[in-house]
């Protein structure tokens, strides 16, 4: 008989901080780097792409989703598994448009950008959190959809709750091969 | 709290990130460690001045050195230091023997030689959290087979 493994939920903790934090730096350093905004952007991009394709694997070995049948449903638990368990926020879901492949992430709270006052003088158009747009876009990416992910909303510009959008795209016609008898 | 699968990925993406831009040669190797360095400075001023809010002052810098090897390393990393040596004469040494950004990468002596861009944050964490609390130092890390790792404050 196997015995069960013992669940050690705090082993794949690390204090939310030290994340948080890590992250200032590294914006910090971006900007002295890159003078124009949307460099920064575009690295910030990239870097949560890299993240992304690495963490949907973390990701599908520890949270056990079934198959997805809709894009509604991909939102829905990138909304309350994905970020309950990476950010420990859960974005509320809503759809866009009547086609349903047009959603948006609504947080509250950004938890990445807890300790930012406000965006520094001269940078208006940096989307400080763009790594997340990266993050998804490269997961999604790992298994097979292709999306577009944007900050509509930011509250470190001024508006009153951060909104991602994620619009799926439409996958290009596949060859459809014929098996040989 | 954070996940530690993330902070894993944004460490691994960040080292990845500085080396990619900069161009090869030892000079460049320097200025690479050097910026993940004073992020990791940065981070640790943060971190010290949040961990230390309610603490009591501490005595002397062997109570600030068993402060890091304890709590700090504890609320960061989730565990506490192995093993602290000091000659009392301002040099301390920590040993971490399964370090958590290292456990990820090999068990041994396979990738020894990119072992010291990974530990580069973690001396600048250090560097930063001493000088919050009033110690200057430099701070280095050696590592003989891996995940076991040696900083050395002094």
């Amino acid at each position: 008989m196997s015995r069960p493994v013992p669940r050690r939920p705090e082993y794949h903790k690390i204090n939310r901080d030290l994340l948080v934090l890590t992250y200032g730096a590294l914006v910090a350093q971006l900007c002295k780097d890159y003078e124009k905004d949307e460099d920064v952007n575009k690295y910030l991009d990239k870097m949560g792409y890299g993240i992304g394709t690495r963490l949907v694997e973390d990701f599908l070995a520890r949270s056990c989703v079934r198959r997805c049948h809709s894009y509604s449903e991909i939102t829905h638990i990138i909304a309350e598994v994905a970020f309950k368990m990476y950010l420990g926020v859960t974005p509320s879901v809503t759809c866009n448009n009547s086609s349903k492949n047009e959603f948006s992430l609504i947080l509250d709270k950004n938890p990445l950008s807890e300790f930012v006052e406000e965006l520094p003088a001269g940078r208006s158009s940096l989307c400080y959190c763009n790594l997340l747009c990266g993050i998804i876009r490269g997961a999604l990416e790992m298994v097979h959809l292709a999306v577009d992910v944007m900050f509509l909303q930011d509250r470190l510009k001024g508006d009153s709750v951060t909104e991602i959008g994620i619009t799926f795209l439409k996958q290009p016609e596949k060859k459809k091969y014929r098996r040989r008898k | 709290m954070a996940d530690e699968a993330l902070f894993l990925l944004l460490h691994n993406e960040m080292v990845s990130g500085v080396y990619k831009s900069a161009e090869q040669g030892e000079v460049e190797n320097g200025r690479c460690i050097t910026k993940l360095e004073n992020m990791g400075f940065r981070v640790g001023q943060g971190l010290i001045e949040r961990f230390t809010k309610d603490t009591a002052r501490f005595k002397d810098e062997l109570d600030i050195m068993k402060f890091i090897c304890k709590d700090f390393w504890t609320t960061v990393f989730k565990k506490q230091i192995d093993n602290l040596r000091t000659n009392h004469q301002g040099i301390y040494v920590l040993q971490d023997n399964k370090f958590r950004l290292l456990t990820q990468m090999s068990a041994g002596k396979q990738y020894l030689e990119h072992a010291s861009k990974y530990l580069a944050f973690t001396c600048g964490l250090i560097r930063g959290g001493l000088s919050n609390l009033g110690i200057k130092s430099i701070v280095t890390a050696e590592v003989s087979s891996m995940p076991a790792c040696k900083f050395k404050a002094h």
